[in-house]
């Protein structure tokens, strides 16, 4: 196994991420894809960790997990507020600065 | 060889289970088709000798980001919790974007000439560790302090306003 099929599957995971935060109109599809692209970038770094050898990939990538779950909490009470300020959760509607 | 197997495997795992996130019509299917994905991305940790991640992607992903999401559904649901919307829009425009980005960075993938082609072993979670606290105890320290800012800025953001004053519904 070398490393380029990692890549590429890393590639369409987070091409298909790219195409949900595009598509989706709720917030919480919405999160959902960004979730995929950011697996998919760690997935790249586990595979070049591998291929590369050195520990630098995987100790990033476990730093990327944390970050990412902070943000879903955050990127959830966001929604949450977003909900009880508007009854909606569709991110197309919310375009006013103050509600 | 059980390699490519496992391989193959997972990769188809990961891409029809990612398809079905991005294009379910129900928003509780798409989350639950996430957690599908996130374990499947565990395997595929595996499959790079790296058993350590494998874990924590299963404990903080798998386990955590899906229950959350699920709580996240359930607390903005409208009527029926059982058929959340999940509509999308723009779905040429997006899958033509997100083609071409894909075939720009298989284009660039191939085209880099000198990628790492293996060798030395993957690291093991005592390295990690070791790792962990003596050359990176900086950003260590520093996402301590992220994680505890995130917790109270979700907290802040989504208690209820009139907290405290009385006028809360029980």
């Amino acid at each position: 196994m070398s490393l380029p099929p990692y890549l590429v599957v890393a590639f369409a995971l987070f091409c298909i991420g790219l195409y949900g935060v595009l598509t989706r109109r709720n917030a919480i599809g919405l999160l959902l894809s960004v979730e995929l692209m950011a697996n998919a970038v760690n997935i790249n770094f586990v595979a070049f960790a591998r291929f590369h050898g050195g520990h630098a990939g995987q100790v990033f990538a476990l730093f990327a997990i944390a970050l990412t779950v902070a943000e879903v909490v955050v990127g959830l009470a966001l929604v949450m507020l977003l909900y009880r300020t508007r009854k909606d959760i569709l991110v197309d509607e919310a375009s006013d600065l103050k509600h | 060889m059980m390699e490519h197997l496992a391989f193959v495997v997972v990769a188809v795992a990961l891409i029809v289970s990612a398809l079905r996130v991005v294009t379910s019509k129900n928003l509780v299917h798409s989350v639950l088709w996430l957690g599908v994905t996130l374990a499947s991305t565990a395997v595929m940790y595996l499959v790079l000798e790296a058993p350590f991640l494998a874990g924590v992607q299963i404990l903080l992903y798998t386990g955590g980001v899906v229950t959350l999401m699920i709580f996240g559904v359930m607390l903005t649901r409208r009527v029926d919790p059982r058929t959340v919307v999940n509509e999308q829009s723009r779905r040429l425009p997006g899958a033509a974007t997100a083609i071409l980005t894909f075939l720009v960075l298989v284009a660039a993938a191939l085209a880099t000439d000198d990628l790492p082609a293996g060798g030395l072993h993957a690291p093991d979670t005592e390295t990690l560790g070791r790792s962990f606290l003596t050359e990176h105890v900086m950003a260590f320290e520093v996402l301590s302090l992220l994680l505890l800012a995130a917790m109270v800025g979700a907290i802040v953001l989504a208690r209820r306003r009139d907290y405290g004053t009385g006028k809360e519904k029980a």
